[in-house]
Protein backbone atom coordinates (compact mmCIF):
# COMPACT_ATOMS: atom_id res chain seq x y z
CA UNK A 1 0.00 0.00 0.00
CA UNK A 2 2.69 2.48 1.02
CA UNK A 3 4.63 2.06 -2.25
CA UNK A 4 1.58 2.78 -4.39
CA UNK A 5 1.65 6.61 -4.23
CA UNK A 6 5.34 6.51 -5.24
CA UNK A 7 4.53 4.25 -8.19
CA UNK A 8 1.65 6.54 -9.22
CA UNK A 9 3.94 9.56 -9.02
CA UNK A 10 6.66 7.78 -11.03
CA UNK A 11 4.53 6.48 -13.88
CA UNK A 12 0.82 7.14 -13.57
CA UNK A 13 -0.29 5.37 -16.75
CA UNK A 14 1.68 2.21 -15.99
CA UNK A 15 0.72 1.95 -12.33
CA UNK A 16 -2.91 3.09 -12.43
CA UNK A 17 -4.34 -0.31 -13.50
CA UNK A 18 -2.64 -1.72 -10.37
CA UNK A 19 -4.60 0.75 -8.24
CA UNK A 20 -7.85 -0.54 -9.75
CA UNK A 21 -6.74 -4.15 -9.13
CA UNK A 22 -5.92 -3.46 -5.48
CA UNK A 23 -8.77 -1.16 -4.48
CA UNK A 24 -11.49 -1.89 -7.04
CA UNK A 25 -13.15 -4.77 -5.19
CA UNK A 26 -13.27 -2.94 -1.84
CA UNK A 27 -14.67 0.21 -3.42
CA UNK A 28 -17.24 -1.72 -5.46
CA UNK A 29 -18.41 -3.99 -2.62
CA UNK A 30 -18.49 -1.09 -0.17
CA UNK A 31 -20.69 0.88 -2.56
CA UNK A 32 -22.76 -2.21 -3.21
CA UNK A 33 -23.51 -2.48 0.53
CA UNK A 34 -24.28 1.21 0.77
CA UNK A 35 -26.61 1.33 -2.23
CA UNK A 36 -27.80 -2.29 -2.34
CA UNK A 37 -27.69 -2.12 -6.14
CA UNK A 38 -25.19 -3.71 -8.51
CA UNK A 39 -25.54 -1.27 -11.42
CA UNK A 40 -25.34 1.82 -9.27
CA UNK A 41 -22.31 0.48 -7.38
CA UNK A 42 -20.63 -0.46 -10.64
CA UNK A 43 -21.27 2.93 -12.24
CA UNK A 44 -20.08 4.76 -9.16
CA UNK A 45 -16.97 2.59 -8.76
CA UNK A 46 -16.03 3.00 -12.42
CA UNK A 47 -16.61 6.74 -12.33
CA UNK A 48 -14.67 7.04 -9.07
CA UNK A 49 -11.53 5.59 -10.66
CA UNK A 50 -11.91 7.64 -13.85
CA UNK A 51 -12.20 10.83 -11.77
CA UNK A 52 -9.26 9.70 -9.66
CA UNK A 53 -7.12 9.19 -12.77
CA UNK A 54 -7.96 12.65 -14.12
CA UNK A 55 -7.23 14.25 -10.76
CA UNK A 56 -3.86 12.46 -10.54
CA UNK A 57 -2.95 13.77 -14.00
CA UNK A 58 -3.20 17.30 -12.57
CA UNK A 59 -1.47 16.66 -9.23
CA UNK A 60 2.22 17.37 -8.81
CA UNK A 61 4.60 14.74 -7.50
CA UNK A 62 4.60 15.71 -3.81
CA UNK A 63 0.82 15.84 -3.67
CA UNK A 64 0.56 12.29 -5.10
CA UNK A 65 3.26 10.97 -2.77
CA UNK A 66 1.45 12.38 0.28
CA UNK A 67 -1.87 10.92 -0.75
CA UNK A 68 -3.80 8.57 1.54
CA UNK A 69 -5.10 6.71 -1.44
CA UNK A 70 -7.99 4.75 -0.01
CA UNK A 71 -9.71 7.54 2.00
CA UNK A 72 -9.12 9.82 -0.98
CA UNK A 73 -10.89 7.36 -3.31
CA UNK A 74 -13.78 7.09 -0.85
CA UNK A 75 -14.08 10.88 -0.74
CA UNK A 76 -14.49 10.88 -4.51
CA UNK A 77 -16.93 7.96 -4.41
CA UNK A 78 -19.15 9.51 -1.75
CA UNK A 79 -19.16 12.89 -3.47
CA UNK A 80 -20.27 11.21 -6.68
CA UNK A 81 -22.94 9.32 -4.76
CA UNK A 82 -24.14 12.54 -3.14
CA UNK A 83 -24.44 14.25 -6.49
CA UNK A 84 -26.44 11.26 -7.64
CA UNK A 85 -24.24 11.01 -10.74
CA UNK A 86 -25.67 14.26 -12.05
CA UNK A 87 -22.26 15.68 -12.78
CA UNK A 88 -20.83 12.59 -14.37
CA UNK A 89 -17.66 12.97 -16.35
CA UNK A 90 -17.79 12.11 -20.03
CA UNK A 91 -17.67 8.33 -20.11
CA UNK A 92 -18.74 7.47 -23.60
CA UNK A 93 -17.37 3.96 -23.96
CA UNK A 94 -19.12 0.93 -22.63
CA UNK A 95 -17.78 -2.56 -22.17
CA UNK A 96 -20.13 -5.48 -21.83
CA UNK A 97 -20.59 -5.59 -18.08
CA UNK A 98 -21.65 -8.70 -16.21
CA UNK A 99 -25.17 -8.84 -14.79
CA UNK A 100 -24.23 -10.08 -11.36
CA UNK A 101 -20.95 -8.25 -10.99
CA UNK A 102 -18.62 -11.14 -10.31
CA UNK A 103 -18.97 -13.83 -7.74
CA UNK A 104 -20.45 -12.97 -4.38
CA UNK A 105 -18.31 -13.38 -1.26
CA UNK A 106 -18.48 -17.07 -0.41
CA UNK A 107 -18.53 -17.50 3.33
CA UNK A 108 -21.45 -15.24 4.08
CA UNK A 109 -24.96 -14.90 2.84
CA UNK A 110 -24.54 -11.72 0.84
CA UNK A 111 -28.24 -11.13 0.33
CA UNK A 112 -29.00 -11.54 4.02
CA UNK A 113 -26.48 -8.77 4.66
CA UNK A 114 -28.09 -6.55 2.03
CA UNK A 115 -31.38 -7.02 3.88
CA UNK A 116 -29.86 -6.25 7.27
CA UNK A 117 -28.02 -3.18 6.01
CA UNK A 118 -31.24 -1.84 4.52
CA UNK A 119 -32.64 -1.60 8.09
CA UNK A 120 -29.89 0.85 9.17
CA UNK A 121 -30.02 4.62 8.70
CA UNK A 122 -27.97 5.90 5.79
CA UNK A 123 -25.35 7.42 8.10
CA UNK A 124 -25.07 4.24 10.16
CA UNK A 125 -24.81 2.09 7.04
CA UNK A 126 -22.12 4.25 5.43
CA UNK A 127 -20.12 4.46 8.67
CA UNK A 128 -20.27 0.69 9.32
CA UNK A 129 -19.36 -0.14 5.71
CA UNK A 130 -16.43 2.30 5.67
CA UNK A 131 -15.16 1.04 9.04
CA UNK A 132 -15.62 -2.72 8.73
CA UNK A 133 -15.97 -3.52 5.00
CA UNK A 134 -13.57 -0.92 3.56
CA UNK A 135 -11.36 -0.93 6.68
CA UNK A 136 -10.95 2.83 7.19
CA UNK A 137 -10.18 4.34 10.61
CA UNK A 138 -12.77 6.50 12.37
CA UNK A 139 -10.77 9.71 11.82
CA UNK A 140 -10.57 8.90 8.10
CA UNK A 141 -14.30 8.21 7.97
CA UNK A 142 -15.00 11.53 9.70
CA UNK A 143 -13.02 13.30 6.97
CA UNK A 144 -14.50 11.31 4.11
CA UNK A 145 -18.10 11.75 5.28
CA UNK A 146 -17.57 15.33 6.54
CA UNK A 147 -19.02 14.46 9.94
CA UNK A 148 -17.51 14.83 13.44
CA UNK A 149 -15.52 11.79 14.57
CA UNK A 150 -17.66 11.42 17.71
CA UNK A 151 -20.78 11.19 15.54
CA UNK A 152 -19.09 8.65 13.28
CA UNK A 153 -18.16 6.49 16.29
CA UNK A 154 -21.73 6.69 17.56
CA UNK A 155 -23.08 5.74 14.11
CA UNK A 156 -20.78 2.72 13.95
CA UNK A 157 -21.70 1.69 17.48
CA UNK A 158 -25.44 1.97 16.89
CA UNK A 159 -25.19 0.41 13.44
CA UNK A 160 -23.37 -2.65 14.77
CA UNK A 161 -25.82 -2.94 17.66
CA UNK A 162 -28.72 -2.86 15.23
CA UNK A 163 -27.10 -5.53 13.03
CA UNK A 164 -26.55 -7.73 16.08
CA UNK A 165 -30.18 -7.39 17.09
CA UNK A 166 -31.35 -8.20 13.57
CA UNK A 167 -29.18 -11.35 13.50
CA UNK A 168 -30.49 -12.48 16.88
CA UNK A 169 -34.08 -11.97 15.69
CA UNK A 170 -33.36 -14.14 12.64
CA UNK A 171 -32.22 -17.02 14.87
CA UNK A 172 -35.42 -17.09 16.92
CA UNK B 1 -17.51 -15.32 14.86
CA UNK B 2 -18.00 -11.66 15.71
CA UNK B 3 -20.10 -9.38 13.56
CA UNK B 4 -17.00 -7.31 12.71
CA UNK B 5 -15.19 -10.27 11.22
CA UNK B 6 -18.30 -11.19 9.23
CA UNK B 7 -18.28 -7.72 7.73
CA UNK B 8 -14.63 -7.97 6.69
CA UNK B 9 -15.60 -10.85 4.44
CA UNK B 10 -18.31 -8.95 2.62
CA UNK B 11 -15.85 -8.02 -0.13
CA UNK B 12 -16.15 -10.28 -3.19
CA UNK B 13 -14.31 -10.17 -6.48
CA UNK B 14 -13.97 -7.18 -8.77
CA UNK B 15 -16.95 -7.29 -11.18
CA UNK B 16 -16.16 -8.35 -14.74
CA UNK B 17 -15.46 -5.44 -17.06
CA UNK B 18 -14.94 -2.83 -14.34
CA UNK B 19 -11.17 -2.56 -14.76
CA UNK B 20 -11.63 -2.41 -18.54
CA UNK B 21 -14.32 0.26 -18.21
CA UNK B 22 -12.00 2.35 -16.06
CA UNK B 23 -9.09 1.98 -18.51
CA UNK B 24 -11.36 3.01 -21.41
CA UNK B 25 -12.88 5.93 -19.51
CA UNK B 26 -9.47 7.16 -18.37
CA UNK B 27 -8.12 6.98 -21.93
CA UNK B 28 -5.54 4.30 -21.05
CA UNK B 29 -7.10 1.85 -23.49
CA UNK B 30 -9.11 1.88 -26.70
CA UNK B 31 -12.27 -0.07 -27.38
CA UNK B 32 -12.72 -1.93 -30.66
CA UNK B 33 -15.68 -3.26 -32.57
CA UNK B 34 -16.49 -4.71 -36.00
CA UNK B 35 -18.08 -2.57 -38.71
CA UNK B 36 -19.21 -3.22 -42.28
CA UNK B 37 -17.30 -1.46 -45.07
CA UNK B 38 -17.11 -1.66 -48.88
CA UNK B 39 -14.10 -3.96 -48.29
CA UNK B 40 -16.01 -6.23 -45.91
CA UNK B 41 -15.72 -6.23 -42.14
CA UNK B 42 -13.15 -3.90 -40.53
CA UNK B 43 -12.09 -3.21 -36.95
CA UNK B 44 -12.76 0.31 -35.71
CA UNK B 45 -11.02 1.48 -32.51
CA UNK B 46 -12.12 4.42 -30.39
CA UNK B 47 -11.27 6.18 -27.14
CA UNK B 48 -12.36 9.28 -25.23
CA UNK B 49 -10.87 11.52 -27.97
CA UNK B 50 -12.64 9.91 -30.92
CA UNK B 51 -12.13 7.16 -33.49
CA UNK B 52 -8.45 6.24 -33.41
CA UNK B 53 -8.01 3.64 -36.14
CA UNK B 54 -9.61 1.54 -38.85
CA UNK B 55 -7.93 -1.72 -39.78
CA UNK B 56 -8.49 -5.01 -41.56
CA UNK B 57 -10.42 -7.63 -39.62
CA UNK B 58 -7.62 -10.18 -39.49
CA UNK B 59 -6.11 -12.02 -36.55
CA UNK B 60 -2.91 -9.98 -36.37
CA UNK B 61 -4.87 -6.76 -35.77
CA UNK B 62 -4.57 -6.43 -31.94
CA UNK B 63 -0.79 -6.89 -32.15
CA UNK B 64 -0.52 -4.26 -34.90
CA UNK B 65 -2.60 -1.82 -32.86
CA UNK B 66 -0.63 -2.20 -29.64
CA UNK B 67 2.66 -1.99 -31.56
CA UNK B 68 1.64 1.23 -33.26
CA UNK B 69 -0.38 3.06 -30.59
CA UNK B 70 1.04 1.61 -27.35
CA UNK B 71 -2.35 1.41 -25.63
CA UNK B 72 -4.34 -1.56 -24.38
CA UNK B 73 -7.32 -2.76 -26.39
CA UNK B 74 -10.68 -4.13 -25.22
CA UNK B 75 -13.74 -5.32 -27.10
CA UNK B 76 -16.36 -2.65 -26.47
CA UNK B 77 -19.26 -0.80 -28.01
CA UNK B 78 -18.67 2.68 -29.36
CA UNK B 79 -20.57 5.51 -27.64
CA UNK B 80 -24.18 5.45 -28.82
CA UNK B 81 -23.84 8.98 -30.18
CA UNK B 82 -20.95 7.86 -32.40
CA UNK B 83 -22.16 4.47 -33.59
CA UNK B 84 -24.38 5.68 -36.42
CA UNK B 85 -21.75 8.25 -37.47
CA UNK B 86 -19.06 5.56 -37.70
CA UNK B 87 -21.10 3.49 -40.16
CA UNK B 88 -22.04 6.50 -42.29
CA UNK B 89 -18.47 7.90 -42.23
CA UNK B 90 -17.15 4.58 -43.54
CA UNK B 91 -19.78 4.39 -46.28
CA UNK B 92 -19.44 8.07 -47.29
CA UNK B 93 -15.65 8.14 -47.00
CA UNK B 94 -15.56 11.31 -44.93
CA UNK B 95 -15.49 11.95 -41.17
CA UNK B 96 -18.45 14.36 -41.07
CA UNK B 97 -19.33 14.98 -37.42
CA UNK B 98 -17.38 11.99 -36.15
CA UNK B 99 -14.52 12.99 -33.81
CA UNK B 100 -11.21 11.52 -34.99
CA UNK B 101 -8.27 10.99 -32.64
CA UNK B 102 -5.23 12.14 -34.64
CA UNK B 103 -2.80 12.31 -31.69
CA UNK B 104 -0.73 9.61 -33.42
CA UNK B 105 0.30 11.92 -36.28
CA UNK B 106 2.31 15.16 -36.55
CA UNK B 107 0.61 18.57 -36.98
CA UNK B 108 1.74 18.58 -40.64
CA UNK B 109 0.23 15.14 -41.20
CA UNK B 110 -2.95 16.20 -39.44
CA UNK B 111 -3.31 19.15 -41.80
CA UNK B 112 -2.73 16.90 -44.82
CA UNK B 113 -5.33 14.40 -43.57
CA UNK B 114 -7.81 17.20 -42.90
CA UNK B 115 -7.47 18.44 -46.49
CA UNK B 116 -7.70 14.88 -47.85
CA UNK B 117 -10.99 14.50 -45.95
CA UNK B 118 -12.50 17.11 -48.24
CA UNK B 119 -11.88 15.24 -51.53
CA UNK B 120 -15.38 14.44 -52.84
CA UNK B 121 -16.60 10.89 -53.22
CA UNK B 122 -15.95 9.50 -56.72
CA UNK B 123 -13.05 11.89 -57.36
CA UNK B 124 -9.28 11.64 -56.95
CA UNK B 125 -6.45 14.15 -56.47
CA UNK B 126 -2.71 13.67 -56.91
CA UNK B 127 -0.19 13.84 -54.03
CA UNK B 128 1.21 17.06 -55.57
CA UNK B 129 -2.21 18.70 -55.27
CA UNK B 130 -2.39 17.86 -51.53
CA UNK B 131 1.13 19.25 -51.01
CA UNK B 132 0.03 22.42 -52.79
CA UNK B 133 -3.17 22.72 -50.73
CA UNK B 134 -1.24 22.63 -47.44
CA UNK B 135 1.16 25.30 -48.82
CA UNK B 136 4.10 22.88 -48.92
CA UNK B 137 4.44 22.24 -52.70
CA UNK B 138 7.84 20.59 -52.19
CA UNK B 139 6.52 18.07 -49.67
CA UNK B 140 5.07 15.56 -52.13
CA UNK B 141 6.92 12.59 -50.60
CA UNK B 142 5.88 13.62 -47.08
CA UNK B 143 2.28 13.72 -48.31
CA UNK B 144 2.71 10.20 -49.71
CA UNK B 145 4.00 8.83 -46.42
CA UNK B 146 1.19 10.61 -44.57
CA UNK B 147 -1.33 8.70 -46.68
CA UNK B 148 0.51 5.47 -45.87
CA UNK B 149 0.22 6.26 -42.16
CA UNK B 150 -3.41 7.43 -42.20
CA UNK B 151 -4.74 5.83 -38.98
CA UNK B 152 -8.35 5.94 -40.20
CA UNK B 153 -8.43 4.78 -43.85
CA UNK B 154 -11.94 4.59 -45.40
CA UNK B 155 -13.10 7.40 -43.04
CA UNK B 156 -10.34 9.80 -44.13
CA UNK B 157 -10.38 8.87 -47.81
CA UNK B 158 -6.69 8.38 -48.62
CA UNK B 159 -7.91 5.99 -51.36
CA UNK B 160 -8.85 9.17 -53.27
CA UNK B 161 -5.25 10.36 -53.38
CA UNK B 162 -3.29 9.08 -56.37
CA UNK B 163 0.25 9.38 -57.69
CA UNK B 164 1.28 12.68 -59.22
CA UNK B 165 1.63 10.95 -62.62
CA UNK B 166 -2.05 9.98 -62.41
CA UNK B 167 -1.47 6.27 -61.68
CA UNK B 168 -3.62 4.93 -58.86
CA UNK B 169 -0.64 3.78 -56.80
CA UNK B 170 -0.27 1.99 -53.48
CA UNK B 171 -2.76 1.64 -50.62
CA UNK B 172 -2.07 1.00 -46.95
CA UNK B 173 -5.24 -0.96 -46.16
CA UNK B 174 -4.43 -4.36 -47.66
CA UNK B 175 -2.82 -3.21 -50.92
CA UNK B 176 -3.55 -1.56 -54.27
CA UNK B 177 -6.39 -3.92 -55.27
CA UNK B 178 -8.46 -2.55 -52.36
CA UNK B 179 -7.90 0.99 -53.62
CA UNK B 180 -9.17 -0.07 -57.06
CA UNK B 181 -12.19 -1.71 -55.45
CA UNK B 182 -13.03 1.38 -53.37
CA UNK B 183 -12.77 3.72 -56.35
CA UNK B 184 -14.94 1.38 -58.45
CA UNK B 185 -17.44 1.31 -55.54
CA UNK B 186 -17.61 5.10 -55.82
CA UNK B 187 -18.27 4.91 -59.56
CA UNK B 188 -14.73 5.63 -60.82
CA UNK B 189 -13.37 3.11 -63.34
CA UNK B 190 -9.79 2.26 -62.29
CA UNK B 191 -9.03 1.27 -65.93
CA UNK B 192 -10.08 4.70 -67.16
CA UNK B 193 -7.79 6.42 -64.62
CA UNK B 194 -4.85 4.20 -65.60
CA UNK B 195 -5.50 4.88 -69.30
CA UNK B 196 -5.50 8.64 -68.76
CA UNK B 197 -2.22 8.30 -66.82
CA UNK B 198 -0.58 6.22 -69.57
CA UNK B 199 -1.67 8.85 -72.12
CA UNK B 200 -0.12 11.57 -69.87
CA UNK B 201 -3.46 13.30 -69.42
CA UNK B 202 -3.14 15.22 -66.12
CA UNK B 203 -5.92 17.79 -66.56
CA UNK B 204 -8.78 18.39 -68.94
CA UNK B 205 -10.12 21.69 -70.29
CA UNK B 206 -13.58 22.72 -71.44
CA UNK B 207 -13.36 24.61 -74.76
CA UNK B 208 -16.65 26.46 -74.19
CA UNK B 209 -16.05 27.67 -70.64
CA UNK B 210 -12.26 27.98 -70.89
CA UNK B 211 -11.86 26.22 -67.54
CA UNK B 212 -9.54 23.28 -66.81
CA UNK B 213 -10.02 20.64 -64.10
CA UNK B 214 -8.64 17.43 -62.67
CA UNK B 215 -10.16 14.73 -64.90
CA UNK B 216 -12.40 13.42 -62.10
CA UNK B 217 -13.77 16.84 -61.06
CA UNK B 218 -17.57 16.74 -61.30
CA UNK B 219 -17.47 20.02 -63.21
CA UNK B 220 -15.51 18.61 -66.19
CA UNK B 221 -17.38 15.27 -65.97
CA UNK B 222 -20.64 17.15 -66.57
CA UNK B 223 -19.20 18.79 -69.72
CA UNK B 224 -20.14 17.50 -73.17
CA UNK B 225 -17.50 15.05 -74.44
CA UNK B 226 -16.93 17.03 -77.67
CA UNK B 227 -15.97 20.12 -75.62
CA UNK B 228 -13.36 18.33 -73.45
CA UNK B 229 -9.67 18.65 -74.34
CA UNK B 230 -6.97 16.39 -72.83
CA UNK B 231 -3.97 18.33 -71.48
CA UNK B 232 -0.58 17.14 -70.20
CA UNK B 233 -0.14 19.68 -67.38
CA UNK B 234 -1.62 22.74 -65.68
CA UNK B 235 1.12 24.81 -67.34
CA UNK B 236 0.10 23.51 -70.78
CA UNK B 237 -3.53 24.35 -69.97
CA UNK B 238 -2.66 27.90 -68.97
CA UNK B 239 -0.48 28.28 -72.09
CA UNK B 240 -3.53 27.19 -74.10
CA UNK B 241 -5.60 30.01 -72.56
CA UNK B 242 -7.50 27.95 -69.95
CA UNK B 243 -7.99 29.12 -66.36
CA UNK B 244 -8.05 26.82 -63.36
CA UNK B 245 -11.33 25.51 -61.92
CA UNK B 246 -11.99 27.05 -58.47
CA UNK B 247 -13.67 23.88 -57.31
CA UNK B 248 -10.87 21.34 -57.90
CA UNK B 249 -7.98 23.85 -58.01
CA UNK B 250 -5.86 21.73 -60.42
CA UNK B 251 -2.05 21.78 -60.20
Amino acid sequence: MSDLPIALADDLDASFPGLVDRMGARIYWGLRRMYNNHHEAEDLAQETFIRAYRALCDYDRSRIEDLDVEPWLWTIALNLGRNNLRNRARRPIYVELGETGGSEPEIVDSRAWDRRFSRLTKNQRNAVVLRHVAGLGTAEIAEVTRRPEGTVKADIHRGLARLRTLMEEEEV
Amino acid sequence: MSIESHLQHLVGELPDGLAEGVALGAGLADGYDLYESPLGKVWVTFNVEGVSSVDLADEAFPERFIERFGRALFRAEAPTAWERHISSAIEAGKPGKLPIDLRSVTPFQEEVLRVASGIPRGEVRPYAWLAHEVARPGAVRAVGSTMARNPVPLIIPCHRVVRSDGRIGAYSLGGAHNKHELLAHEGLEPEWLETLASRHVRVQGNKTTGIFCHPTCHRIRRSKTENVVDLSSAAAARAGGFRACEVCRPV
